[in-house]
């Protein structure tokens, strides 16, 4: 069955591709979208019956070389099931999005198809996706991970003709491929470290890895925590994440449908399924973790004050998204990766929805993208208006404090916040602080867009995107400058996001935040021996101690060689690895937690997932008290007093303009890499190859510049036959002499 | 026959060749389609003859199959065979030649000659990866150089001549201290059999040499006599320059062969002479060769990127991507030298098609300037979809053949030096920016130039031509094994001697 998940959108691609001139592109549209839903059904039904058990299915060899084997094959375990789940039910509800979204688009001329050309694209970018989580190899893994990357560049730059898409689709390919180089160099780091690529041989060999030294490049390194450093970086460059997130706003260039599948609800988030997936070797890379969980803080915190002041509507959201991924990796950097997981599920589906809504804005609004020339749109397109509330209520993160009755986003955005508490001071404030600025910069979003007064004749934007849009109303040619609501196959996707945004949080906070008992049964791992562990001897090598404790009756070989430096070992169980905390991390963590309610635990706060549960009271209403600042602040800019946002920037210029242009990353990047490689490739052309190689080769050497020029000047063809005789001449005559030479020895 | 087969496969073309400067009279219409046809058919041929040698190659077997002696001139032998290394060469020459006189279908002068040197020319290809004898090696090896001299100084553009002799002089230089070094091992071993000098311990003592020490002895020097002339064949930076011109004057099926079989001689000739005759002199020489090679890919992307001309920066993009080789054979272990050949048989077919993309282009609208297109896609959608395949292909997109390689070789090579793996893993972030800036350019955009409104998409000849070449580029992505089951055993038994070779002091050197 998963092997019909994963071939369905190839197959779908490639029918609608080549054969949309066959079978019609109306028909190539139906197949795509048809076998994109028989994919995500599938999926929820592997996911709701999933029983925690890793399987794998081997489909064919791949590249061998030596030792080195791989292979194409599917590994299914919990994580895969959420992805697949999460992927392909997104995807289903863009291709059908995407049916009305696509219908007119005057980036086209009369008569050009491209709607076939665009749902291949989609139906190929989910089958990379699908390959990349089902991989069970990170070879396998790479190839996905790369061809979304393809996805992703022939969509952004779908509008081929448009000169910004083109750009900002080769930015996305280029700077992912900088975090590829990383990815890549983990790869080739772990195979030399453990003699396979396969996840079962590396999870195995990753406690020896903890212990051993790796030479790379300039120093001495622990192995698994440059391991986790390297293929971090690849993670980085898909999700966005601070120093390689450049690309992602650009993306926005390509159609909004693709934005929501690829740009916010799964590809992005390929880089937390990494980690995640990974997480059998980070647990033992503590400082790769503590990396992780800095950079994912910052890059919540930067992009969050960056999307308090962009206009476009997409860009804000896209920030967002960069901002929430930032919330995923600081819950799988404190080793919490349950909740990262979760927040990646709640937010596929309250951000694909933010997408989708801004889309049906942008498609009534004639392909007005600029919030300023918004306003009052609430009552003419009101399901819009009501789908983009309900994401808005998600994401900024709105329930019950204390309780576990809210929005998705309010259940797995606090339980990061919670969770980063216990790991990370640091990151914790700058999360409360990020989710201050989301709360300001969602509700400003909603209040520009479908509150107050109209401002879209105001402005006097030429609306000359006439064309497009009509499919639902006919080609009516009055009220084209009025606002409409979209047709019924863009509102429905929004209708079935709006419901994942409102409830798989409270549905499924147990399995991922819940008890530890809950949570370890549904990702397959083995239960850990909690009093026993906790009443150890903590005098014992940190090492030696946590090995020991994860030890069960099927991995009793490991404990052998735990005090020997853990020369083999057997992968652990489950989808995911979360080991108790040292005993020094034990001792930081309790004073971090409320003392009163520790003392009353059922569970000791040995894990990070139990330790989060006791965090102090005000810690757990932190998140909801800035979101209320942030809504207050966004009433108050822009209900209460509008003239305010302005005279604020005005006061603090400098500061705007900082955050306005995206803190100079961009023009930061031209100077220090974009101009000087252009600059050296053409010094070297010109300097290196003519005139030093070239000049002293040819010239220096061998004087022969001047005879060749003559020579060129001169020579007719029939002389070229001249001197091919002579060159046949002269090797007659090397091999006679040295025939003659040799039978004179 | 069935011992005389490579014989037959070698000297086809030749007699085909021999038929038409004989037999064919005249210069009509008629002349010409009858020497195409022939010269097409002969090719197809000697690919179809080849195949048996494919299907009847027992890969477990790692010594030389298929071998033929006899007696020759001037006490000379003839000795030709074929061994998982060489093999694959050998299909991959004849596999592109019928496309490669497919892709000359539109040249209307002198078309018997050209036909003629395209004949010749392969069989001097299919000589130099089946000679086993050393004397019949260098005549192969060198006199391929006047069919393709002859093809870029008689056919090419206009700066042919000075192109054609660039060409000559670099590879002809480098081959005269080949020749020296032939003759010291000649001298040395006795014979002239590869077979016989595979088996031969050539001296490595450290002997000094006007006043230089020279580590690893006769070795080296052997070794730095055979480098000067592969180096240039491959080609190595700094002695690359000759082929971006090289490329850019030579017609559009001499690119083609050019870069996707010529250039794989070099790479052949370090594994069929370098690496098992001289193991200590490579040894010695070995972080010399991985740092140019990691340079060569950093500076030729870079300069790629500062190119205007098509021909040029596919060219560069090559020298580029026979980095990946050089450093895949010197890292000497399984990863790396299999990744090696796998990279040559793929660019072979990738570097191949790309020429071939701005050959399309080129006979539209005569000029290779990239600036000259600009939204091409808007009215040759097939043309399009195969550039950007072949662009992808290029850039090393995983599931397509050119990511195997150049992800072996640097899996190879991150085993030997992480530095050197280290900048070399920045070309796939150079090659994705010339690569694709390229495309951009050329391909998409809005079409605004006037002379491109009437440009037309392939026709069936050209799609003909693409279809194997992107079969071959997927299959081999998709299903490495097919390469990696014939030259595995061969290459492993080639990195075991290599190593075994070592003298355990220079098993140090080959650590760092």
């Amino acid at each position: 069955m998963a092997t019909i998940i994963l071939f369905a959108p190839l197959i779908g691609a490639i029918l609608c591709g080549f054969g949309w001139r066959l079978i019609g592109e109306r028909a190539g549209q139906v197949i795509t979208t048809a076998l994109v839903f028989l994919a995500a059904a599938l999926s929820w039904w592997i996911f709701l019956t999933f029983d925690g058990t890793t399987q794998q299915i081997v489909l064919m060899r791949w590249i061998e070389s030596g030792t080195m084997g791989s292979e194409w094959a599917i590994r299914l375990d919990r994580l895969t099931a959420i992805m697949l789940v999460v992927v392909n039910s997104v995807s289903a509800l863009v291709h059908l999005y995407s049916f009305g979204y696509m219908a007119h688009d005057d980036n086209w001329r009369e008569g050009e198809h491209y709607k076939a050309r665009f749902f291949a694209y989609l139906s190929f970018f989910t089958f990379s996706m699908l390959m990349l989580v089902t991989s069970d190899n990170l070879v396998q893994m790479f190839f996905g991970w790369e061809g979304v990357g393809v996805a992703s560049y022939l969509l952004i730059g779908f509008y081929y003709r448009k000169a910004s898409a083109n750009a900002a689709a080769m930015k996305a390919f280029i700077v992912n491929r900088v975090g590829d180089f990383g990815f890549a160099l983990g790869i080739f780091a772990l195979f030399y470290l453990t003699d396979s690529i396969r996840f079962d041989d590396v999870f195995a060999a990753a406690p020896a890895l903890a212990e051993t030294n790796l030479t790379f490049l300039w120093g001495e390194w622990n192995a698994a925590n440059l391991v986790g450093v390297l293929l971090f970086i690849g993670a980085m460059g898909k999700s966005a994440q601070l120093f390689l997130h450049t690309w992602l706003p650009d993306a926005m260039e390509g159609p909004t449908p693709v934005s929501a599948l690829i740009h916010a609800a799964t590809m992005v988030t390929a880089g937390v399924f990494l980690v995640c997936r990974m997480s059998p070797l980070y647990e033992y890379a503590p400082q790769a973790l503590a990396f992780i969980t800095v950079l994912g803080a910052c890059t919540a915190f930067v992009a969050a004050t960056i999307g308090l002041v962009q206009n476009d509507i997409k860009r804000v959201i896209a920030y967002s998204t960069m901002s929430q991924l930032g919330y995923m990796f600081v819950a799988a950097g404190v080793g919490v990766y349950p909740v990262a997981m979760f927040h990646l599920f709640t937010h596929a589906f309250f951000k694909a929805m933010l997408f989708l809504g801004a889309g049906s804005v942008i498609h009534a609004t004639h392909h007005e993208q600029d919030m300023r020339n918004y306003g009052g749109l609430r009552k003419q397109i009101p399901l819009t208006f009501w789908a983009m509330l309900i994401g808005t209520l998600a994401i900024t993160g709105v329930g019950i404090p204390l309780t576990h009755y809210g929005f998705a986003g309010f259940l797995s955005k606090d339980a990061v916040i919670e969770s980063a508490w216990v790991g990370s001071g640091f990151a914790f404030w700058l999360l409360v602080v990020a989710a201050c600025f989301t709360s300001f910069y969602s509700w400003r979003l909603m209040f520009m867009t479908f509150f107050g007064e109209s401002r879209a004749h105001g402005a006097g934007h030429g609306h000359g995107h006439d064309a497009h849009g009509h499919d639902a109303h006919g080609h009516d040619d009055h009220g084209h400058h009025e606002p409409h609501e979209s047709p019924m196959v863009m509102l429905i996707p929004l209708g079935v996001l709006a419901l994942g945004a409102v409830f798989s949080g409270m549905i499924w906070y147990n399995v991922f935040f819940g008890e530890e008992t809950a949570v370890r049964d549904w990702f397959g791992m083995e239960a850990v021996a909690h009093g026993e562990a906790h009443g150890a001897d903590h005098g014992a090598v940190a090492a030696v101690n946590t090995e020991g404790e994860t030890v069960t009756a099927e991995a009793a070989p490991a404990e052998g060689h735990a005090a020997e430096g853990h020369a083999t070992g057997v992968a652990p169980k489950g989808a995911l690895l979360m080991l108790p905390f040292t005993p020094e991390e034990q001792a930081v963590v309790d004073t971090r937690l409320d003392a009163e309610k520790a003392a009353k635990a059922e569970h000791a706060p040995t894990t990070i997932i139990n330790a989060a549960h006791l965090v102090p009271t005000w810690v757990k209403v932190a998140p909801f008290i800035a979101m209320l600042i942030g809504f207050a602040v966004a009433w108050l800019f822009y209900i209460k007093d509008p003239s305010l946002p302005r005279r604020l920037a005005q006061q603090q210029r400098p500061l705007y303009l900082f955050l306005l242009n995206k803190w100079y990353f961009d023009e930061l990047y031209d100077v220090i890499f974009v101009r000087p490689a252009r600059w050296l490739g053409g010094f070297l052309w010109k300097r290196g190859d003519g005139a030093v190689i070239d000049g002293s080769i040819n010239g220096v050497a061998l004087g022969i510049i001047p005879m060749l020029t003559r020579l060129a000047g001169r020579a007719q063809s029939g002389y070229l036959f001249h001197y091919a005789f002579a060159m046949v001449l002269g090797i007659v005559l090397l091999v006679t002499w040295m025939t003659l030479f040799g039978g004179a020895k | 026959m069935e011992n005389q087969l490579l014989s037959i496969i070698t000297f086809l073309p030749l007699v085909a060749a021999l038929i038409l400067a004989l037999f064919m009279r005249g210069d009509d219409a008629a002349a010409r389609q009858g020497a195409k046809w022939l010269a097409l058919f002969t090719t197809s041929a000697t690919f179809v003859i080849s195949l048996f040698v494919l299907f009847r190659f027992d890969p477990s077997n790692t010594g030389f199959q298929f071998v033929e002696e006899r007696q020759w001139i001037l006490g000379l032998s003839y000795k030709m065979g074929v061994d998982g290394i060489s093999i694959l060469f050998v299909m991959l020459t004849t596999f592109l030649m019928p496309l490669t006189i497919g892709a000359c279908w539109g040249v209307e002068t002198r078309v018997k000659e050209y036909m003629i040197a395209f004949l010749v020319l392969e069989t001097l290809m299919l000589g130099v990866f089946m000679a086993l004898d050393l004397v019949l090696f260098y005549l192969f090896f060198e006199a391929g150089l006047i069919p393709m001299f002859l093809i870029i100084g008689i056919w090419g553009g206009k700066d042919r001549i000075y192109a054609a002799f660039k060409f000559f002089l670099y590879t002809f230089l480098g081959s005269v201290l080949m020749l020296v070094a032939m003759i010291a091992m000649y001298l040395e071993a006795g014979t002239t059999d590869i077979v016989k000098l595979l088996a031969h311990d050539f001296g490595h003592e450290t002997f000094s040499l006007l006043g230089f020490q020279v580590v690893g002895g006769l070795q080296t020097m052997l070794f730095l006599a055979f480098f000067a002339s592969f180096a240039v064949k491959m080609p190595m930076w700094p002695v690359h320059t000759w082929l971006p011109d090289a490329h850019v004057q030579a017609p559009t099926a001499g690119s083609v062969v050019l870069a996707a079989i010529l250039l794989k001689m070099g790479g052949y000739g370090f594994l069929r002479f370098s690496i098992p005759m001289f193991p200590v002199g490579s040894d010695v020489m070995a972080p010399l060769v991985l740092w140019l090679s990691a340079i060569a890919i950093v500076y030729t992307s870079l300069v790629a990127l500062a190119q205007t001309d098509m021909k040029k920066l596919i060219a560069y993009s090559s020298v580029a991507h026979m980095g990946y080789v050089t450093m895949g054979i010197f890292a000497a272990n399984q990863q790396g030298v299999d990744g090696a050949i796998f990279q040559m048989i793929s660019h072979g077919f990738i570097s191949g098609a790309l020429f071939l993309c701005v050959g399309v282009i080129y006979d539209r609208m005569h000029t290779r300037e990239i600036d000259a297109y600009g939204g091409l896609v808007n009215r040759m959608p097939a043309y399009a979809l195969v550039f950007m395949f072949f662009t992808l292909a290029n850039v090393g997109l995983p599931g397509t053949s050119g990511f195997v390689g150049e992800f072996l070789t640097l899996m190879g090579i991150f085993q030997v030096n992480t530095w050197v793996a280290a900048v070399a893993a920045t070309g796939v972030i150079l090659s994705a920016a010339y690569a694709l800036w390229l495309y951009r350019r050329v391909v998409f955009g809005d079409l605004i130039k006037e002379a491109l409104k009437s440009i037309t998409d392939m026709d069936r000849r050209e799609k003909a031509i693409f279809a194997p070449l992107i079969a071959m580029t997927l299959i081999l992505g998709v299903y490495p094994s097919l390469v990696t089951d014939i030259i595995g055993p061969s290459v492993s038994a080639l990195v075991t001697d290599y190593h075994a070779a070592l003298p355990a002091d220079g098993a140090e050197l080959a650590m760092h």
